[in-house]
């Protein structure tokens, strides 16, 4: 989401950077920008102001303190990567587990934010951890958002409490209550209570949220708001703070190109923590907000520590023990092996978005955006085209064999002979590597974190193919 | 007391606008979405109006920035009309689609329904029971089928039937998302196999920033979007995206919703939206 403020920022610096010696005009420029970018992104009038001018403060106040203008750039661009975390709510915070009985997260929100979505979400991130999380339909209001979560709900293999069908009709004061007698009752340690969407303005259905708490006093509200959102998140958190009250944010289609300066804004204003980001259609699109990693991903930084925990979720320990045994003992990669990095490499979401974490992508967001994510699953097709055995053993492919998986996977004869002759060389790098330039500290499974920029550039650029690469790199 | 009127007092009396009082303007401008861009040109002109009559003045202004196109309904005159609603998620597109057709019907139309959305877990359901409330009948496929098939069969439906409005609803997307925006595409693509589609609304959600924009933008290079539709404007959010979109793009505002029955919808009014976003 805040691509566009990050190549603002990055720009910003870069000219700042350049300067021989940075004197008080440059930095009132450099704010100028930040100002401008910030209000280009929705953040509130009153949020960029006085954010533009405590770093214009605290750099004025440091620059004679520092020398060259290498190191003033760099304290500079340390000062505002501060007041970003700080403006995005310092640390992340997790959860507030109740210490007796079901922890209680009721969702609260505008209509359209994303509520019943992101109470599937949020259970399937509880339920993957160990927790038994119940859901509670008490939005009877949008016609059929109790099937909606059913359905979400069955997809997830997490229940549904929904005794009233809604589309208007049942109390959702009474549906939220006796969700809790029930969770308490079947011994769920988690309810998670999905509300109907309403406006800041309307105080009926701002009364009636005010008695779902009342009635199940929840360990948690959460005020989920779509990163999209403009200036009006200024009034409608307040509204919701002075309505019902919420303990955290959590921002819902991270994934557009939205700028989500309305989060600076709710986060500043309501001091309250951004909790989650919801960043997909998937409902595994979702993790915890971490204010320092998104205020590197603001200034240009990257989000390495987000890409290398999904690689770790992605490749399961099996998999990467394998690996490795298979590794040490000398054995050949296969394309078995190979088959496996790139399932585990399609769990960790779409290759855009692993792309787009790391450092320097602001610069390339086009490339990252026109990825063709088609190419992994058409590796894929070739390779699964293939026997067992002939995975084994590469070698056996001879021409009519290549011809039958070409026409197994729909695919061009060339394309799987370009698949195998890649594979050979990575295998035969792979041998080089093994026998004594093995980089340090790489276990099996783990993608190349700290992968060059210029390599990630060449992988958009030859397509096809270089999934198959990079999945033997990150094999290493 | 709203700041239109408190700006038209004080451009009326003697005293001059001082310089706080122009980053109040600008404060206002901006808090109703309008953009840094947009509020900055409406500042510079309002600088320099100098006129008895400020109050028209200044409506003058906003309303200069309004698009020029026409904002009656875009239809075939002998036959069937098809009506695509796109927009991103959430945005209120299954309701106006909904509020649209029972428009329709009351003024004596006959329509159908097809439920393109066919990715949103119970999208089509919610359909149906608004079908059903507003005795509107609404075609459907498979939960997960290719939407554009839906589409299709039920523009031969339509075609064939006789009736004069098809209104395809959409799911909703992210207009960043490359491979979803192509299968919008299709969609129209396949529908105008059996009849042209005459309007592509774009459903607007007044809440929305900037992004909006971005939104106008993509969709129209996409599926060229024939106007908008702001819905959710009974909050306390003005909508004034709405009018840079205009401003930039000249797509005309069709429509408004501001509530969640079914006759909370109607035609858009420059004049009351102006009024709107500088109350």
């Amino acid at each position: 989401m805040f691509e566009s403020l990050s190549s603002r920022f990055t720009s910003a610096f870069g000219a700042l950077r350049s300067r021989g010696r940075i004197s008080q005009s440059d930095i009132e420029k450099t704010c100028a920008e930040i100002r401008q970018a910030l209000l280009e992104s929705d953040v509130a009038l009153s949020v960029v102001d006085s954010f533009v001018a405590r770093i214009s403060e605290k750099s004025l106040a440091v620059l004679p303190t520092v020398q060259s203008g290498t190191n003033q750039g760099q304290v500079i661009f340390d000062i505002v990567n501060a007041e970003l975390i700080e403006i995005l709510g310092g640390q992340a915070r997790r959860v507030r587990f109740a210490k007796k009985g079901p922890t209680i997260i009721m969702l609260a929100g505008l209509q359209g934010a994303g509520k019943t979505t992101l109470a599937g979400k949020l259970a399937k991130f509880y339920a993957d951890q160990g927790n038994t999380p119940l859901l509670v339909a008490s939005d009877l209001q949008r016609p059929n958002a109790v099937t909606q979560l059913q359905v979400v709900g069955e997809s997830i293999n997490v229940p549904v409490f929904a005794p009233e069908s809604g589309n208007g009709v049942g109390d959702p004061v009474k549906v939220a209550q006796a969700g809790i007698e029930f969770a308490h009752a079947k011994q769920y340690n988690m309810v998670i209570v999905d509300t109907a969407g309403r406006l800041g303005v309307d105080e009926n259905l701002m009364n009636e949220a005010v008695r779902i708490r009342d009635a199940v006093k929840p360990d948690e509200i959460l005020f989920v708001v779509d990163a999209m959102m403009g200036q009006d998140a200024v009034r409608t958190s307040q509204a919701f703070l002075d309505g019902v009250g919420f303990d955290g944010v959590v921002l819902t289609k991270l994934d557009g190109d939205a700028r989500g300066g309305a989060a600076l804004s709710i986060a500043s204003l309501t001091e309250r923590p951004i909790m989650f980001a919801s960043t997909g259609e998937k409902l595994s699109d979702f993790d915890i907000f971490y204010p320092d990693r998104m205020a590197s991903r603001i200034l240009g930084l990257g989000d390495v520590a987000t890409l290398a925990e999904q690689a770790k979720k992605a490749f399961d320990g099996d998999t990467s023990a394998k690996l490795e045994a298979k590794f040490a003992s000398g054995e050949d990669f296969t394309l078995e092996d190979f088959l496996d990095q790139l399932q585990a490499m399609s769990k960790m979401g779409s290759m855009s978005k692993l792309l787009s974490m790391l450092p320097g992508s602001a610069a390339m967001k086009k490339q990252i955006d026109n990825f063709d994510e088609g190419e992994i699953i058409r590796t894929r097709a070739i390779v699964q085209s293939m026997t067992p055995t002939e995975r084994r053993d590469p070698k056996l492919l001879n021409g009519s064999r290549r011809a039958r998986i070409a026409l197994g996977s729909g695919r061009a004869v060339t394309d799987v002979n370009n698949l195998v002759d890649r594979f050979s060389a990575a295998q035969k790098m792979m041998k080089q590597v093994r026998n004594g330039a093995m980089p340090a500290g790489m276990p099996p499974g783990m993608p190349a974190m700290s992968a060059p920029k210029k390599s990630v550039v060449q992988k958009k650029k030859s397509k096809s193919g270089n999934p198959a690469k990079r999945a033997i790199e990150e094999a290493q | 007391m709203g700041l239109f009127s408190k700006f038209v007092a004080k451009l009326k009396g003697t005293t001059s606008f001082s310089s706080s009082d122009w980053k109040e303007l600008e404060e206002e401008l901006l808090a109703s979405d309008l953009g840094p861009t947009l509020t900055r040109t409406l500042i510079e002109q309002a600088k320099k109006v100098k006129s008895e009559n400020a109050e028209s003045a200044l409506t003058a202004i906003l309303t200069d920035q309004l698009s020029t196109h026409s904002r009656k309904p875009l239809v075939n005159p002998h036959g069937l009309s098809v009506t695509m609603v796109v927009g991103v998620n959430g945005t209120g597109k299954t309701t106006s689609v909904a509020k649209l057709a029972s428009v329709l019907k009351a003024s004596g139309e006959t329509v159908l329904i097809a439920a393109g959305d066919t990715f949103r877990a119970a999208a089509v359901d919610q359909l149906h029971t608004w079908g059903d409330r507003i005795g509107v009948q609404v075609i459907s496929g498979k939960p997960n089928s290719d939407p554009a098939s839906v589409a299709f069969d039920a523009a031969q439906t339509a075609a064939t039937s006789g009736v004069n409005n098809l209104i395809i609803d959409t799911a909703g997307r992210l207009h960043n998302k490359t491979d979803l925006m192509a299968e919008l595409e299709k969609v129209k693509r396949v529908v105008e196999k059996v009849s042209p589609v005459n309007e592509v609304l774009l459903v607007i959600d007044a809440t929305t920033g900037q992004n909006g924009l971005a939104q106008a933008k993509i969709f129209t290079e996409s599926v060229t979007v024939t106007g908008i539709v702001v819905t959710k404007l009974d909050g306390s959010a003005k909508g004034g995206v709405a009018l840079a979109i205009e401003k930039e793009f000249g797509i005309p505002i069709k429509w408004v919703g501001t509530g969640e029955s079914h006759t909370d919808f109607s035609k858009f009014e420059p004049a009351a939206y102006i009024q709107g976003l500088l109350s």
